[in-house]
């Protein structure tokens, strides 16, 4: 399979002009989306990679799309900072870029929001080599076509993205964990509506099927167990509070329940949809954020359920045509013959 | 049959409007020293009707611009001359509030602050309060990307934007993202909101609402210069602390505010307000933190909201404080910046110094939580040259906050009134992204026709652009 590298601006732009069809490639942590095709070149961006600008008085950093996760998140812990969209695959090597191109947040996006709400700006090389960018550097822009928000979810459809910026948060001073098992999926199902609408300001809210919730709390050390109180109260259940969160918290956002399994989803939910997927097939698998964005693992069948079914997914592992179901034809078509005529670019 | 015939068929007596008199209360927005003159405003009830008009303006090659209450400060409700206008006013049903799923769907016409009421008896509510919430609209919400005193925190409009129906420019129906907080694929409904109309109409827009905070804590604090209520913003940042909101006035608005609604503040060269909101035993520990923090900032005067009813009288006047400037000034410039926050003290040390060369006052109102300016520059629009003087003045500020690393807006969007800055801030390959997005969905050029880009070869500020994209294109 013909690869090639790029680990500067130019170098990016060297190989859309030069290649046809071209896929890029972060950290490889989600290889359905990163596996090149028939008449596919591969693009390693894995040496585009390093923090441009971090001012932590602006809670803005900007850094080149192959840096690795953790490399930021190491940078920011540094400061009393954090990504609060939380993405997952951090430990096995994902990328910023790769992170974005995904759409991809984990438990703790529960708190202040997905991947979406924390993206400031973009530079991207189009289909045609031209370097384009959309946002900006600070919190707060509503200036020109939002590019960097069309970039969340694309698969690289669009460009190749270079550079990146985004909003950052105080880390909470102190975590606590508190998991409750219940006698049925209908239980848990109500609690975590309950838990949904009262103004608690809950790091994380997972459902772990078929009835366990897992609740962390963020804040100072001196309200937390306040808070932690108040939470039993409400739902008149004593539950386990965890001796040690954050090791267990990691394991959560790098998706390690699903080692396992052949095939890695990623399914956008709904509390109302909960049931109906949980009538599926489905191997070892999680509730985020309220139960708004499931993780699954599954075998072929599982996958194929989901089809039949109708319901939007994304293939990170193990399957081919990665993204069900394809955008709207009326809205998405034009948008990618203005940014990539030449079909560079595949979308999954 | 001609285009205002077929028109007349489609909308009756009433709620298509054509005669002088009723066209006038649409000549213009909130920006008011443009007008133009449309040649219809239809009043769609429903969105079948916003559909057939596209449609029938994309037959007819007739530009349109989509209006809500016209609160646009930028001039992005402006009709295009003989085009026509799309009312959505009376498209102003909330669909569907459905509090288990936190979502609320409405129609591009419902109110902003609306939502928040109807949300409220279910412990919810719409964040993205513009200050203009009472009367703006959420479909120009969408249009915009309003932000509002609470974005550092909670994010602009597009965050809270899950899904929407829009109808293309070539009257396609199409509908983007959905009801989770999650989706899969490109986040079109993002990449919409902000793009101030070019790209189609909003018909029917998916929001996503929050449990309203259990507890407040309100403080305001006064200090003897601008700068030193900017450096207590700083110190807010450093001890670790996320305020919902952080606002500053200067001595001019904090007068104007006083004459208005007579809010009670002290008279001093700067105030600052900040507002701390979550769970009441996480509030408690935060608004000990915030004591310190601001004691040690140098405040004059320092106090804090005992009741929701002090909480409300601290931020009527800041509320207030553009419409209040009204008082001072016979005609006033509502400008729009934004400046990487700890360079606040800087941009602000220069506009005080611009005033003073143009001899126009500029008050100072701001989001300081993430370094939102809003300017007033105010003149005398009946003395020769002061509007100009004025305009002038406003350019020079937005091009310092381009300088300082900003953006030349922070919730007001381009429209016509910043369309010219725009080379300013973007390279021309960005530009030129731009135009192609908007050429490939609007081939003709309908919608909000004469927005937000420089329009190569008619914009005055375009100063070679032209050329440059020339060879972009070869």
């Amino acid at each position: 399979m013909p690869e090639v590298f790029a680990s500067s601006l130019e170098e990016v732009q060297e190989a859309v002009r030069t290649h046809a069809r071209l896929r890029p490639k972060g950290g490889g942590t989600k290889p359905a989306l990163s596996t090149p095709k028939e008449g596919e070149t591969l693009l390693d961006l894995s040496g585009l990679r390093g923090i441009l600008e971090y001012a932590p008085e602006e809670f803005v950093f900007t850094a080149y799309a192959g840096t690795p996760l953790k490399e930021i998140e190491e940078t920011l812990r540094a400061h009393g900072q954090y990504l609060p969209f939380h993405p997952p695959l951090a430990e096995q090597g994902a990328t910023l870029g790769g992170t974005v191109a995904a759409g991809l947040s984990g438990p703790m996006r529960e708190r202040f929001g997905g991947l979406r709400d924390f993206i400031l700006g973009v530079r991207f090389v189009d289909g045609e080599g031209r370097l384009v960018r959309g946002g900006g550097k600070v919190v707060k822009n509503a200036a020109g076509f939002p590019f960097h928000r069309l970039m969340v979810g694309s698969l690289g459809t669009f460009g190749v993205m270079v550079e990146l910026s985004f909003k950052v948060f105080p880390s909470p001073r102190a975590t606590q964990t508190l998991r409750l098992a219940y006698g049925n999926p209908g239980e848990a199902l109500a609690a975590m509506e309950r838990l949904r609408v009262l103004p608690l300001d809950l790091l994380a809210l997972d459902l772990i099927p078929p009835a366990t919730l897992e609740i962390r709390l963020g804040g100072f050390p001196e309200s937390l167990g306040k808070r932690l109180k108040r939470l039993q109260e409400i739902l008149q259940k004593e539950g386990e509070v965890l001796a040690e969160d954050e090791a267990h918290w990691e394991g959560v956002r790098n998706l390690r329940f699903l080692e396992e399994a052949p095939i890695w989803v990623k399914v956008p939910s709904t509390l109302a949809l909960v049931p109906k997927l949980e009538g599926l097939p489905l191997g070892p698998r999680r509730y985020l954020g309220g139960g708004e964005l499931l993780y699954a693992g599954m075998e072929a069948k599982g996958l194929e359920s989901l089809r039949r079914a109708g319901i939007p997914h994304l293939v990170l592992k193990g399957a081919q045509d990665p993204l069900f179901p394809l955008p709207p034809e009326a809205f998405f078509r034009e948008v990618k013959l203005a940014l990539d005529p030449r079909g560079r670019f595949p979308l999954g | 049959m001609g285009f205002l015939e077929e028109l007349r068929a489609l909308f009756p007596p009433g709620r298509l409007l054509t005669r002088e008199a009723e066209l006038v209360p649409y000549e213009s927005d909130a920006l008011t020293a443009y007008r133009k003159r449309p040649l219809a405003v239809a009043l769609p009830e429903g969105k079948e009707e916003v559909v057939e008009a596209v449609r029938l303006c994309y037959r007819h090659g007739v530009p349109f611009v989509a209006r809500g209450s016209g609160t646009s400060l930028s001039g992005g409700s402006l009709p295009v001359e003989g085009g026509l206008v799309i009312a959505l006013n009376r498209m102003n049903r909330i669909l569907r509030l459905d509090p288990k799923a936190r979502i609320a769907v409405v129609e591009p016409g419902v109110v902003n602050l609306e939502v928040s009421r109807q949300a409220a008896p279910f412990g919810l509510y719409y964040a993205p309060d513009p200050s203009s919430q009472p009367i703006s609209t959420i479909g120009g919400n969408v249009a915009f990307n309003s932000g509002g005193a609470h974005c550092l925190k909670y994010g602009m409009t597009a965050g809270h934007v899950l899904g929407l129906e829009v109808v293309t420019p070539k009257g396609e129906v199409v509908r983007l993202g959905g009801e989770s907080l999650e989706g899969v694929g490109p986040d079109l409904h993002g990449f919409f909101v902000g793009t101030e109309g070019l790209l189609g109409v909003a018909l029917e827009i998916t929001l996503r609402l929050l449990p309203k905070p259990e507890a407040y804590h309100t403080l305001l604090a006064a200090y003897g210069s601008l700068e030193a209520a900017g450096d207590a913003v700083s110190r807010v940042i450093q001890s670790g602390l996320l305020p919902g909101a952080m606002e500053i006035m200067d001595r001019l608005a904090i007068e104007a505010a006083e004459a208005a609604v007579r809010a009670g503040y002290p008279r001093v060269e700067a105030l600052l307000i900040v507002e701390l909101e979550g769970p009441k035993e996480e509030v408690e520990e935060e608004a000990r933190l915030l004591a310190q923090v601001i004691r040690e900032s140098g405040a004059l005067e320092v106090r804090i909201a005992q009741s929701e009813a002090e909480r409300q009288a601290i931020w009527k006047g800041r509320k207030a404080a553009f419409s209040a400037v009204g008082r001072l000034s016979p005609d006033y410039i509502v400008q729009d910046g934004v400046v990487p926050r700890s360079r606040l003290g800087e941009a602000l040390k220069e506009i005080g110094r611009l005033s003073q060369e143009y001899g126009l006052r500029v008050a100072n109102v701001f989001h300081a939580g993430d370094g939102n300016l809003h300017p007033l520059v105010l003149y005398d629009g009946k003395k020769p040259g002061q509007l100009e003087r004025a305009e002038e003045l406003a350019g020079e500020i937005l091009k310092l906050c381009v300088r300082l690393g900003g953006s030349l807006t922070g919730e007001h969007g381009i429209g016509v009134e910043k369309k010219g800055y725009m080379p300013k801030m973007f390279a021309p390959e960005d530009l030129l992204a731009m135009e192609r997005v908007k050429e490939a969905l609007d081939p003709k050029g309908l919608a909000n026709r004469g927005k937000v880009l420089p329009g190569y070869g008619q914009s005055p500020h375009q100063g070679g652009l032209k050329t440059d994209l020339g060879e972009l294109y070869a």
